[in-house]
């Protein structure tokens, strides 16, 4: 820790910020805390619109061929006086899943929450290279306008799907779409070198600038996912860089990674895909499994269930995240025996998923539970993630995925894992709001959003699987052209309306976001009382976070109701010496 | 309704029944695992509630638990997957004899399908090219050789519980034996274009009579 404190002694001296122009405050800063919110408007934009794009394809597929109201205006090709056409669902599919993970889920769990939380608990006044994380937004932001951009070029956007497989995205011969995937392309190039500057920053700064005292096992369980999720990204995303490279090169100098014709193996897009497509899950889920452990303890008023297995769980899904790729190409053409050998990795990762649930369970047990908003949001998240894990067991399974691949299970399954990432994502605004912006936000509203949010997930995701299990394939334009899929049109109208409902229950929290923004009551430093160093920094921090002194450390993260202190919760920079306990 | 494997088309493949079973053994798995956390959830959620004047328990974890759930787990899909092994090998690996064989190439938005004709020749003259129909006899086994003109496509047949993609610049061998007459729809299960919704063949499975029939029709020269 020696060399950490002597980091902190160079950042101490100078503490005294000047007075920073309009422009250096808030578009061009280099504070964390700036950074954080900037990613976190980016994504909430990108939100809506992702849902937005998904309102359309619940339509189409409720009610298939018939206008959607309101859309009369847009022209064609897109829309046919308001009827979607096969095309456009592509594109429609296509974008939103590239925009919910790239520019909504990941700009706010490791974009927002990254930035906003890294310094702040570790005890830092910034991140090791503010210039190079100013970088990383400015550079996310300009792949989303990017991004956006192919909405409008002629022949409409991507529509090979947020995978693209190849040859479908290598030519436009085969779908008719030609800047729109080479916008598309670029955009996701764009990006990732954004999360690349992000993650190098993140890794950078948990492991110098920790405050003194601040172990590898005092930090919160939050930091390691980041750090864990950091370390995914600098690996993974030069894979998916690479093969947008070559995939863009094949569409427009004329070469053939991907391309048959010439040579090429398209199952090389799907490994290199995949490759990063699987620690991208990780990436994405991980950070809310953070949250989430950070939230339950809080609120449990009791310390997390082992520490130690949760950080260890985190890194051992970190190594195995890199050998299950394959059980996304089990039917791909892909040697068989080699789809054994990824069901069995398969089936190695799901262990420390397990473990952290039953951690998570053992969290709740012997505590003294607030039904906090953000305790509400946590445990759906739990509860959601536990669904999502299992129905991942039938597809791990290789005889069982012949069926159910590249059907609504798959749909049904993904959604309760990476969209199931909301409620992480809630749970950490609403928990971490009054830091950020000083303000609470409003319990009551939160509350019956929550509610409204939990039932109309799950109205909408989970009849998914039932339609999997009918062998309804997804992404299909029309169920009704397929005589075995007419009797499930019902269904398909069932989900539609809950999904209606969910994306309508999100205007609660919008409003509830900008109400609070500007009207809601002021937050003390600590109004959880929460151990975490975040709470010992005014709300909301200034720049520099710290005033004269950096904050010391002098225990876990989790040390709530101690024996022997008289509040229930013990903050890290609080001296105190700890009763010995079993298990520990 | 709410039993969810009752929304499973009818099987009629002889690998089929197996595949189901696997899924059902699955579905019960998960589905316990799932209620007991569910249920220890919301009974932890009521029971420790918070409660004026009571302090939660100062605990940090309990190393003879952990130990024991992460080994049950583990054990669990250890023998899930040693479960699904063979079966995977049976439909994959071990591919049944035949005379029967079939050469699908998919294309945007069709399957051709090449039958061999009487001499069980590929490239020969009295092969029979059609596109999207598919005639086969109950109760024997068929060889499908699997190949796309431009994308990739996935030939699926869900009454017989296949599925394989169809790539280019790669022929993949798939098998299947149906074990009751009727007419059921091939659709496409990869995205291939703005065609690929309505991407559809037909598998027609005829009792011996009516096969030998539908091949005299064919071929009636021989």
């Amino acid at each position: 820790m020696s060399e950490s404190a002597g980091v902190h002694a160079v950042h101490g001296a100078h503490v005294h910020h000047e007075e920073l122009g309009f422009v250096r405050t808030y578009v061009f800063a280099t504070d964390h805390k700036m950074i954080g919110r900037q990613f976190l408007f980016l994504g909430l934009f990108m939100l809506v619109i992702g849902g937005l794009l998904a309102m359309l394809m619940r339509w189409q597929l409720g009610w298939p061929e018939t206008p959607v109201p309101g859309m009369g205006w847009v022209p064609e090709p897109y829309m046919f006086e308001g009827i979607v056409p096969p095309q456009t669902y592509n594109m429609l599919f296509t974008m939103h899943a590239t925009i919910m993970i790239f520019f909504a889920v990941m700009p706010i769990m490791i974009g927002c929450f990254g930035n906003f939380l890294i310094p702040l608990m570790i005890g830092a006044r910034d991140m090791a290279f503010p210039v190079l994380n100013m970088l990383s937004f400015w550079s996310g932001a300009v792949g989303g306008v990017v991004m956006l951009a192919g909405f409008f070029v002629p022949g409409g956007h991507a529509a090979s799907g947020w995978t693209a497989y190849a040859p479908l995205s290598a030519s436009a011969i085969y779908t008719g779409v030609d800047w729109g995937q080479n916008l598309w392309n670029i955009s996701l190039i764009i990006v990732g070198a954004s999360s690349l500057m992000g993650s190098i920053n993140y890794i950078t700064t948990i492991i110098n600038m920790r405050a003194p005292g601040m172990t590898w096992f005092r930090l919160p369980l939050v930091i390691w996912s980041l750090f864990v999720t950091a370390i995914l990204l600098l690996l993974a995303l030069p894979v998916l860089t690479a093969a947008l490279a070559m995939l863009l090169a094949d569409r427009m100098l004329g070469t053939h990674f991907f391309l048959p014709a010439g040579g090429g193996e398209p199952l090389l897009w799907q490994h290199l895909f995949w490759y990063f497509g699987h620690p991208e899950v990780y990436v994405l889920v991980l950070p809310a499994m953070g949250v989430t452990s950070d939230v339950l303890s809080t609120f449990s008023r009791k310390p997390i269930f082992g520490y130690r297995a949760m950080a260890m769980s985190m890194i051992s899904i970190g190594f195995l995240s890199w050998i299950v790729w394959g059980h996304h190409m089990f039917l791909s053409g892909m040697n068989p025996a080699l789809g054994t050998a990824f069901m069995m990795s398969t089936m190695v990762i799901a262990v420390p998923s397990a473990i952290k649930t039953f951690n998570w369970l053992g969290t709740l047990w012997g505590g003294s539970i607030r039904l906090t908003t953000p305790m509400l949001n946590g445990l759906a998240f739990v509860s959601i993630f536990v669904i999502g894990g299992l129905s991942g067991v039938f597809m791990a399974s290789t005889p069982v995925d012949i069926f159910i691949h590249d059907t609504y299970f798959i749909v049904a399954h993904f959604h309760y894992v990476v969209a199931g990432i909301v409620f992480g994502l809630f749970a950490a605004v609403y928990y971490w709001f009054p830091k950020m912006f000083g303000r609470m936000m409003n319990e009551t509203l939160g509350k019956i959003h929550f509610v409204l949010t939990f039932i109309f997930f799950n109205a909408t995701f989970f009849p998914m699987h039932f339609l999997g299990v009918a062998g309804h394939m997804r992404r299909i334009w029309n169920p009704l052209q397929y005589e075995f899929l007419q009797p499930l049109q019902g269904m398909n109208q069932f989900i539609s309306v809950s999904a209606f409902l969910l994306g309508l229950s999100q205007i609660l929290f919008l409003v509830n976001f900008f109400w609070s923004l500007f009207a809601g009551k002021k937050a003390e430093v600590n109004p959880w009382h929460a151990n975490t160093l975040e709470w010992a920094a005014p709300s909301p921090p200034p720049h520099g976070n710290w005033g004269e002194h950096l904050p010391v450390v002098h225990h876990g993260p989790y040390e709530y109701s101690v024996p022997g202190v008289e509040e229930d919760y013990l903050p890290q920079t609080t001296p105190h010496a700890l009763p010995v306990t079993a298990g520990h | 309704m709410w039993d969810m494997l009752s929304w499973l088309p009818e099987n009629v493949s002889t690998y089929g029944g197996e595949i189901d079973s696997l899924f059902y053994i699955i579905y019960y798995i998960t589905g316990v695992a799932f209620l007991l956390v569910a249920f220890a959830m919301i009974a932890f959620v009521i029971m420790f509630r918070h409660r004026e004047g009571r302090r939660a328990t100062y605990l940090h974890g309990n190393t003879v638990i952990e130990i024991t759930w992460t080994i049950v787990t583990a054990v669990i899909f250890v023998v899930l997957a040693f479960m699904s092994q063979p079966l995977w090998g049976r439909i994959k690996q071990e591919v049944p004899p035949t005379d029967l064989q079939v050469r699908i190439t998919a294309k945007q938005f069709n399957w051709e399908i090449v039958y061999p004709g009487p001499d069980g020749k590929f490239d020969t003259a009295d092969d029979l090219q059609v596109d999207n129909e598919l005639h086969v006899p109950v109760n024997r086994a068929v060889h499908v050789f699997l190949a796309s003109k431009d994308v990739i496509h996935s030939f699926f047949l869900p009454q017989l519980r296949l599925k394989q993609d169809a790539v280019p610049g790669r022929v993949i061998q798939a098998w299947f034996q149906a074990t009751k007459t009727g007419r059921y729809e091939i659709p496409c299960a990869e995205l291939c274009g703005f065609g690929h919704s309505g991407m559809l063949g037909y598998l027609t499975v005829y009792s011996p009579e009516e096969y030998s029939k539908w091949v005299k029709e064919q071929w009636p020269s021989r």
